[in-house]
């Protein structure tokens, strides 16, 4: 699979460490009421979908950055690359 | 009909007419007790063991394509019980002993091969580690003997022993592990089960599961609506895609495995050969084409196709220990689609919806256990308390913090 990173082009995928769907950027507030559960889901529980799947990809041997890749699932076609750092700004992250 | 030898004999004088199908094509009925989704060799075992041992036979088993189309169709059919910890290995033992006498049980060939299994150690901490699990072995009496260089330069001289990267120092080896022919369990599951009364439903795909106020009281499949007292998804890869239906999310990804085949070679593997320094597993089929494969692709997939660079890695895996199948060509290769749990631990349990069980988190090791997993979630389904070997195969043990982590590589599904 070829990635086509937003800085650097295209890259081979043995380039990057695969993470896992990016709903992990979104991690549950550490102090709120219902933590654990809340941890139980982030951590353990996942969506899984057969089709259209955002996910997070790490460029290891390479800039080092994180991408939100948005990738089929049964075709292995990547339509989306963003980096998870304006992915996670746009939601409101680390402004 | 009981196929013995004098049956076959009596045929091959007359033609070969007198053999019937192995099982019937049944139309669905509108109600059963116990709905199975997933002709695979879980579900086939578990419709086995429930009408054969547990005495329920209003079963049907719903499946999507045809049965064995899955991951028993499509795996590298080695058997072993050779795990770490105690919420797995009493239960790969219970499997062992299951594969040990399933032909007589069924009836069936399966050619159930007991040629053992040869995991190679490179290292002195690698040695510990593989004594430490040897010792594990012992406690339930599943054997399993450390071997030095010499002992494996008698049974394998031809392996790369002086490797400057990886020299092998020793294995552990466990002599009732083996190969069994994958298809046959699939079959000899689906004839047992059928003979009991048990309706195998082909090219039946469950599009969605009738839930009424917390209880689930059927499926609606794509011949019709049929209407169970419980409804036992075992489906594997497609856990994800099936259980959403009932709107669960699991602890579970979809990973894709690569396996091959090489062409026909003359004896040359006396048992299955592990590489103890990257992934790479080989064993040769009775045809003479060395089975072999190594790591999942590592991202999520339904897909049942990988890609090159996990080639690569299980090629070189293999050229580390047995540099001489670098001459042999690849016949075929293919993928398959493995529930890999946060664990690397399988489940078989109730879910949160009265009526509807579940089975799945195989990972890439799901043949080993298919007769354990049946007979295990038969237990479950006649019973509703789980099998004394699988009380910690359930699915809430995340959430009470009580994973079985064979790797410790934590809730990371493509490490495991």
């Amino acid at each position: 699979m070829i990635i086509n990173h937003p800085l650097l082009g295209p890259r081979d995928a043995t380039e990057f460490v695969y993470l896992g769907d990016a709903s992990m950027i979104e991690r549950p507030n550490g102090f709120g009421e219902d933590v654990a559960d809340a941890m139980y889901e982030y951590v353990y529980l996942r969506d899984n979908p057969a089709g259209e799947h955002r996910e997070l990809w790490y460029h290891e041997q390479g800039d080092r950055s994180w991408l939100v890749v948005t990738r089929n699932t049964l075709t292995h076609e990547i339509t989306e690359v963003a980096l998870a750092r304006d992915v996670a700004r746009s939601k409101g992250r680390s402004k | 009909m009981r196929y013995n030898a004098l049956k076959i004999l009596k045929e091959g004088l007359t033609g070969n007419k007198g053999w019937t199908p192995v099982w019937r094509e049944p139309d669905p009925k509108p109600e059963y007790d116990i709905v199975i989704v997933g002709g695979g060799g879980h579900g086939l075992a578990t419709a086995y063991y429930l009408s054969n041992k547990f005495g329920i036979t209003n079963i049907a088993v719903v499946e999507k394509g045809w049965i064995g189309s899955g991951n028993v169709g499509r795996n590298t059919t080695l058997i072993r019980a050779n795990y770490l910890l105690e919420g797995n290995q009493p239960f790969y033992e219970l499997s062992l002993k299951l594969w040990e006498g399933l032909e007589q049980d069924f009836n069936y060939n399966a050619m159930v091969s007991q040629r053992g299994i040869l995991n190679l150690y490179h290292s002195d901490s690698q040695r510990d580690a593989f004594a430490r699990r040897g010792n594990a072995m012992h406690l339930t009496g599943s054997g399993g003997e450390l071997l030095d260089e010499a002992q494996i330069r008698e049974k394998c001289p031809y392996l790369d022993f002086d490797n400057a990267r990886f020299p092998i120092k020793g294995a552990l080896w466990q002599s009732r592990g083996g190969t069994v022919r994958h298809d046959a369990v699939a079959w000899g599951f689906a004839r047992g089960a059928d003979q009991k009364g048990v309706d195998i439903l082909q090219n039946c795909e469950v599009m969605g599961f009738q839930i009424e106020n917390g209880v689930c009281r059927g499926v609606e499949t794509s011949r019709g609506a049929i209407r169970a007292k419980k409804v036992a998804v075992c489906v594997a890869g497609s856990s994800g895609r099936v259980m959403s239906l009932a709107g669960m999310r699991l602890p579970i990804e979809s990973h894709v495995l690569q396996a091959f085949v090489s062409e026909g070679l003359k004896p040359i593997l006396p048992s299955v050969i592990t590489f103890g320094a990257g992934h790479f597993y080989v064993s040769q089929s009775d045809k003479g084409g060395l089975v072999f494969g190594g790591d999942i692709d590592g991202y999520n997939t339904y897909a049942q196709r990988g890609n090159l660079p996990v080639v690569e890695d299980v090629c070189e895996g293999g050229m580390a220990i047995l540099p001489m199948i670098g001459r042999a060509r690849l016949l075929r290769m293919w993928g398959g689609v493995m529930d890999m749990s946060m664990d690397g631990s399988p489940f078989i349990d109730r879910t949160h919806i009265d009526g509807l069980y579940f089975n799945g988190g195989w990972c890439y090791g799901g043949f080993k256990a298919t007769p354990a997993s049946g007979f295990c979630y038969a237990h479950l389904l006649a019973k509703d308390t789980p099998h004394p070997v699988a009380t910690q195969l359930r699915l809430d043990r995340f959430q009470r913090g009580a994973p079985i982590d064979e790797k410790g590589a934590g809730p990371q599904p493509n490490l495991h």
